[in-house]
Parts: structure tokens; sequence; C-alpha cells
């Protein structure tokens, strides 16, 4: 491999790695905690708010990423009064690729927690608040640590799915290397500009580093 | 001690309590005893604030606790759930013992938490009580490498570590083998 190849190939990876990494830390908070509501409470709208949390499992991640669009885009609703207040939009940065990443791996990562907390015993909760405990310390120390090894999986998986992301990243942040051009998205322009020995270096990492995450959780789910 | 005024309880269209009253004062020994579905469960769990009730009152020592019909409850109302449970101590028919704690740790957790007693004396303590309950040597086991009647044991130190005033026990033997229901009897006698 030589070494404007190696650099070729390290801009995405570093970029999908970045991205990833961010999103999947905001995921592992965000979706334990919503986890955890669907898991433990019972609420108006409680089935609504999970219907539209499973969305982007099961939509095109175009269509999610069109969805993106309209919301955080220049002239989107929320997009447009950023860029009047700050001068500064998210579309087509780095940024974008993490929110993109972020709302794809997100109801992976909801749904494993979720699954996670229905596994840990409701009665040893109860006993812990009968010691005097509240319930965020019932949670932290009681409901997390029994969940952990399913909250793990949740996090190892919306790691790899945030790293395989491509449709919603393309539309939300574009295709501009060394700046939006994930892993997927170089592999897409390699191929569309006919340089397969790049192509091929980048399925090779990114399928190495897909399986390493899967094995990972394989490993982890068979322990204990 | 406890005081429970005109309860009624209802699952859905269910009106299990129908205006129960009970007391039951300081150091007295009560005995609920009913078939399955009676509601024995439940008036322990309404006393300890684990389940609501929709009318009545029920007051432990000097703090009482209100029907609550809004879907969450108050500040208040969570603040006397609290205090209420401070002061009563409930063991559970199937142990509740935390999995991923040692024995020592289940019964110094929350005094060391809760009370803010030091850890050291929370220690001191558990290590005394597992001496009267000949389990001493059980302090660093995992609750899953233990028998029934040593968890339920582990659960009665863990309830007494927060110095309760009142003690509920829901069916502590109903899940032991009849040879291991001596010893745990033998635990209530002696300690409560």
């Amino acid at each position: 491999m030589t070494t404007s190849i190696l650099e070729t190939v390290w801009q995405p990876l570093r970029l999908s790695i970045q991205v990833s990494l961010i999103s999947t830390i905001l995921v592992a908070f965000t979706g334990t905690a919503l986890g955890y509501v669907l898991s433990r409470k019972d609420f108006f709208a409680k089935d609504v708010i999970d219907a539209i949390v499973t969305l982007p499992m099961v939509l095109p991640p175009t269509v999610t990423g069109y969805y993106l669009m309209l919301v955080l885009g220049r002239h989107g609703f929320l997009g447009e009064v950023v860029y009047n207040w700050t001068g500064w939009t998210i579309a087509f940065t780095w940024q974008a690729a993490a929110v993109a990443s972020f709302v794809v791996s997100f109801p992976l990562m909801a749904k494993t927690a979720r699954a996670a907390m229905d596994s840990v015993n409701p009665e040893l909760e109860k006993a812990s608040l009968l010691l005097g405990k509240g319930e965020i310390e019932t949670v932290l120390k009681v409901t997390l640590p029994l969940a952990w090894r399913g909250l793990l999986a949740g996090v190892v998986l919306s790691f790899a799915r945030g790293i395989g992301e491509f449709g919603a990243t393309l539309m939300l942040a574009g295709n501009i290397p060394g700046k939006t051009a994930t892993m997927p998205i170089a592999i897409y322009s390699a191929t569309q500009s006919g340089d397969y020995p790049l192509a091929n270096y980048l399925v090779i990492i990114l399928t190495i580093l897909s399986l390493s995450v899967i094995y990972a959780t394989i490993r982890l789910s068979k322990r204990g | 001690m406890i005081k429970v005024r005109n309860l009624h309880k209802y699952y859905g269209d269910h009106h299990l309590f129908k205006g129960i009253s009970l007391d039951v004062k300081k150091g007295e020994v009560v005995v609920l005893i009913g078939p399955s579905g009676s509601g024995k469960s439940s008036l322990l769990r309404c006393i300890n604030g684990l389940e609501n009730f929709q009318g009545g009152e029920i007051d432990v020592d000097g703090i009482a606790l209100h029907s609550i019909s809004r879907p969450k409850p108050s500040s208040a109302d969570m603040e006397a759930i609290r205090q209420v449970r401070l002061r009563v101590g409930m063991v559970f028919q199937q142990f509740n013992l935390f999995p991923h704690m040692t024995v020592l740790e289940n019964i110094i957790e929350a005094p060391v938490k809760v009370l803010g007693v030091p850890r050291d004396k929370a220690v001191e303590d558990a290590i005394s009580f597992l001496s009267r309950i000949n389990m001493a040597t059980k302090a660093d086991a995992s609750p899953e490498n233990l028998s029934g009647g040593q968890q339920q044991r582990v659960a009665i130190a863990r309830a007494l570590a927060m110095k309760p005033e009142a003690m509920l026990f829901d069916e502590p033997t109903a899940s032991l083998d009849p040879e291991m229901v001596g010893e745990v009897l033998s635990v209530i006698k002696d300690e409560i």
C-alpha cells in the first residue's frame, strides 16, 4: 500500500471512527434513558413514542436523511433559525454526519436498553426503594449494573450501525472528501470513479471492523 | 406504630379492600392469615408505599400516607413514603438479594448510602450480625451460591441493618424447602 493510498484510506476511516464514537456516546446516554422510561414507566402516548423511535429502523436511510434535511438543513425549520442566529449551518459538516449516525443508531440502543431493563427483576428495584434509596440511586446501583451486558451490546451495535451509515449521512452531510466522506461514502465514491484498489482496501477495513464489533457482541452475550 | 383506617383498594374493577382498619402497637406481632389473593401482600405493600390505595389512610409512626388518586404522586407524598420506608423494613418471599453484590455488600449498602453510617462501622455491624446467624463465613459469597434459607437469613440481616421500627414479612418461608424453614424462623424469633 503506497503512502498516498494510506492517507486516502486513513481520512475516511478516521472520520468514520470520530463520527461513530461521538454519536455512540450520545446514543449510549439518551438511548439508555429512553429504554428505562419505556421499560418502567406507563404514560400517555408511550406506544406512539416507541413507534416514532423505531421508525428510523424501518425507513430507508435516505428518507430519514430527508427528514433531517427538512429539520436541520439551512432552510429547515430548525436549521434556518440557527443559521439566522449564528450564521452557521450543520448541513455538510462532520457534525451532520454525527447527527445522521445518531438518529439511525438511536433505535438500536433504545430497543436494546429496554430489553435489557425488562430482563431485570422489578422486585429487586422495589427492595432497593424499600431500603430508603431514591429512584435515581436505584437505577444507578441496581438496574444498570444488572442490565450492563445488554446495554453494552446496545452500545456496540450502535457503534457498528453508526460506522456503516450511508444514506442519511449522504443526504445531510454530503460527500466532501476529508470533511464528510465517511468510509461507506468513500467506498461509493471510489467505486463510482473506478478506483477499485481503493474501494477494495476500504471494503476490507470496514468488513474487518464490523466483524470485530459483531464478534465482540457475541462474546459479550455469551459471558456469564 | 401502624394504623390503617378505612382502607379501600381497587385493582381495576375489583374492590379488594372494602374499608379495612388495623392497629399494630410497637413490639406487637401480628399475623395476617387468608387464602391466596385475599390481599395479604397488597396490604403490606400499601403500608410501605409500594402500592397506591384509593381511600382511607395509613399512619406509620406518625407519618401519614394518603390515598393517591392522581397518576403521579406529589413530592410530599414521595417524601412521606420515603420516611415510612426508613422506619419499616420488609422481607420478601423471593429474598430479592442484589445478585451483583456480595452478602456483605447487600447488608452494608443501604446503611452506608442512606443512613450515612461509616463504612467500617457498617461492616463491623454486618459481620457481627452474620456471626449471630452462623453466616460470617459467607460474607464475601455471592447470593447465587447460597441456599434459599441462607439467602433469606441475609435478606433479614439486610432489612435489620437499617434499624427499622417495624418489620413486614411477606411469607418469608413460603419458597423454602421444609428443612430450611426452621433456620429462618429461628432467626426471626431471635433477632426481631
